[in-house]
């Protein structure tokens, strides 16, 4: 069967999320199709930081929107706590988002101008009716105290007030405001400064801790991802080319595309500077992936056999999966 | 080593409904031929404007620029717009974050890079064709004839810097400056422009400032750096001296508190705190003060000079890492 396999799957009693066999296609013409998310499968555990990597077209976003049903998949199942959220109805789903939140790349736009910062935070708080007026203020302080800001001083401002950063902490103050489980961050530090963004990864490391939080966090950014991450996961045209912890896959990658990402990552320090083969060409489109292993036409270890059948998943070292035909040993 | 562009005592003021804003600060630089100086810094420290008012490229009423540059033995402060606009292509080029917003989306790729071959070199119309496929070749674009015939939107991000690119080394410039050429590309198309201008570079003996926020493009792409805050230039030496030895408080602590894959995953990072100044209103001391581990009464107050060391490594911090010379 196509697909990209199960065995980096956990099926513990532990999981928060269970993704199985996820698949978003987009109708980009009368006859055209895109396949962003192609049979994808994997499990995020209690407590861990799930980083899924990848370039720019890869399915990250899409994939990561369509966990939140925004739009729903074309089929396989979303499993939350429990409750397949692609068979839920339309009211049932507003509520389990509560405690599934997410976080977006560009934190200005992502916040409501017209509202002050109390009105953003208060709103989550009073359509779930947590507490009363007196309450919910004191949650509201609380929240903003924990991102680092000084509530009597942006309580009464408005988005377009704060920088970049700021949005950003405010936005993480939002979304922890419903207390819940799991957060999902799509390249939630992408389009800030280097300063800053050591400032964010930080937060969201604490509050993890704080709050007890199990995140999905997407990023193209492989040095970030190792900074934040328990357990990456590379994806490539829709489909995962290995999952890992961070420390296997950085030093040793069993995938020819994470070795090649890995290899392209600029190092900040003239003395480790590594000239190696490059990764020629660019990703083919999503339209018309290649047959097989959908790495193989810009693999430099792709055979045959790579044109002819789809890889799987299996467990090379332990808890390091690959899906190729031949993996870098 | 004689210096191919020389900027002496640059300032660039914007008026804007703020007041003045302080874009670009009292630099000082110079930028030796056949050299590769990168410029770093954060979003707002004013790369962006050095370059380009170092290039004269900005003009208009609100616009002041004070200070000297010397490009190749010319002043081009003394000169006139039209003289200034002589000296691109075969004296300096330009390559941009963002290929797209620099070329023309109606017209063929082809016409696009012919266009500057006619105009500067004179070319005829085939001659100008058969010169740009070479040109394509030479950054490495596949199938360079069907390519000509595209029109930007059909080529990717990667594909349109290397149009961008050939377009800019099409008159042999001796100078090639690039603003955040790979910022907004993929990692594995960073790293495959990157190799490409290096190549470049090599081949045609061509100098170039590469200005980047990524500490990691310069430490393989440069020979000099020079480090951008508040609109200054805060330190410039050798890359590896720099890396190796850097006297700036900020330098440092940027370098800190960048996420880096040859660390240990889970690494906390250090943080700067708080934010740039307000480029309105520069504060009188030093402009990193604020946020400055090794900060002390002075720096508040007075405005740190640039100093350099014996070996021509320049800063500007009244209390360096190592101690003053
Ligand atoms: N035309 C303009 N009018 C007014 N202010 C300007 C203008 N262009 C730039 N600035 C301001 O000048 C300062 C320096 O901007 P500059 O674009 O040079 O920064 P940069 O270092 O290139 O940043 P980035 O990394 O975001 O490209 C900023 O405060 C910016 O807002
Ligand atoms: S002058 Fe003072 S505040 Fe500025 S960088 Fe040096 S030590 Fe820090
Ligand atoms: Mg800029």
């Amino acid at each position: 069967m196509a697909g990209s396999g199960t065995a980096h799957m956990r099926n513990t009693v532990d999981s928060v999320l269970t993704v199985r066999d996820l698949t978003v296609e987009f109708r980009v013409a009368k006859d055209k199709i895109v396949k962003a998310v192609s049979g994808l499968s994997f499990d995020v555990v209690r407590g861990e930081t799930l980083a899924i990597v990848g370039e720019s077209g890869c399915g990250k976003t899409t994939l990561a929107r369509a966990i939140l049903q925004l739009p729903p998949p074309n089929s396989g199942e979303v499993v939350f706590d429990g409750t397949d959220l692609t068979l839920l109805p339309k009211e049932n789903l507003r509520s389990a988002r509560t405690s599934m939140q997410m976080i977006f790349q560009d934190p200005i736009s992502s916040l409501n101008p017209r509202m002050t910062v109390h009105q953003l935070l208060d709103e989550p708080l009073e359509i779930w009716d947590r507490g009363t007026r007196a309450e919910r203020d004191e949650r509201i302080n609380k929240l903003l105290f924990s991102v680092g800001l000084e509530p009597d001083l942006v309580l009464n401002r408005r988005s377009y007030e704060f920088s970049g950063g700021q949005c950003q902490r405010i936005s993480i103050a939002r979304a922890l405001a419903l207390d819940p489980r799991m957060l999902i961050c799509d390249e939630p530090v992408s389009a800030l400064d280097v300063s800053i963004q050591a400032q964010i990864l930080n937060l969201l490391l604490s509050m993890k801790e704080t709050f007890g939080l199990t995140m999905l966090f997407i990023s193209h950014d492989l040095a970030v991802v190792k900074a934040i991450s328990t357990r990456v996961m590379v994806m490539y045209l829709g489909k995962i080319c290995e999952v890992a912890p961070p420390d296997v896959l950085y030093s040793q990658p069993a995938h020819h595309y994470t070795r090649a990402l890995l290899n392209s990552v600029p190092i900040p320090d003239p003395t480790k500077q590594i000239r190696t083969e490059l990764l020629q060409g660019e990703p083919p489109s999503p339209m018309n992936p290649p047959s097989g292993c959908r790495f193989r036409t810009r693999c430099a270890g792709a055979s045959a056999l790579c044109s002819e059948q789809e890889p799987q998943l299996r467990e090379v070292s332990s808890g390091q999966f690959v899906a190729c035909h031949h993996p870098i040993v | 080593m004689s210096s191919l562009l020389s900027i002496k005592n640059m300032s660039v003021n914007f008026d804007t409904p703020r007041g003045s804003l302080e874009a670009v600060r009292g630099v000082d630089i110079e930028i030796p031929a056949g050299m590769s100086v990168g410029v770093v810094g954060e979003s707002g420290s004013g790369k962006t404007v050095m370059c380009r008012a170092a290039m004269g490229l900005l003009q208009g009423s609100t616009v002041n620029r004070t200070g000297t540059v010397i490009f190749d033995g010319h002043e081009l402060t003394a000169m006139s717009k039209e003289q200034v606009r002589e000296l691109f292509g075969s004296g300096m080029a330009m390559i941009f974050q963002d290929p797209l917003t620099a070329l023309n989306p109606v017209r063929r790729i082809g016409v696009q890079v012919a266009e500057g071959l006619r105009i500067r070199l004179g070319m005829s119309k085939s001659d100008a064709m058969v010169r740009s496929k070479e040109l394509l070749e030479l950054v490495r674009i596949p199938n360079a004839a069907a390519v000509l015939k595209s029109f930007p939107y059909q080529l990717s991000g990667g594909m349109r810097q290397r149009v961008m690119i050939a377009i800019a080394i099409a008159c042999n410039p001796k100078l090639l400056f690039a603003d955040e050429p790979t910022t907004a590309l993929d990692v594995t198309v960073q790293a495959q422009i990157l190799q490409l201008l290096r190549e470049l570079r090599e081949d045609l003996k061509m100098s170039m400032v590469l200005v980047t926020h990524d500490l990691g493009v310069v430490a393989g792409n440069t020979d000099y750096v020079a480090v951008m805050y508040a609109g200054e230039i805060v330190e410039y030496a050798p890359t590896t001296k720099l890396f190796a030895d850097m006297r700036m408080p900020y330098t440092e602590a940027l370098l800190d508190s960048i996420p880096r894959v040859d660390h240990k995953s889970g690494t906390r990072l250090s943080v700067i705190a708080g934010r740039l100044p307000d480029p309105t209103h520069r504060p009188a001391g030093c402009g990193f003060a604020p946020r400055c581990k090794y900060a002390q009464e002075k720096c508040t107050t007075d405005h740190p000079e640039l100093k350099a060391d014996p070996d021509g490594h320049i800063y500007r911090c009244w209390f360096p890492i190592g101690g003053a010379l």
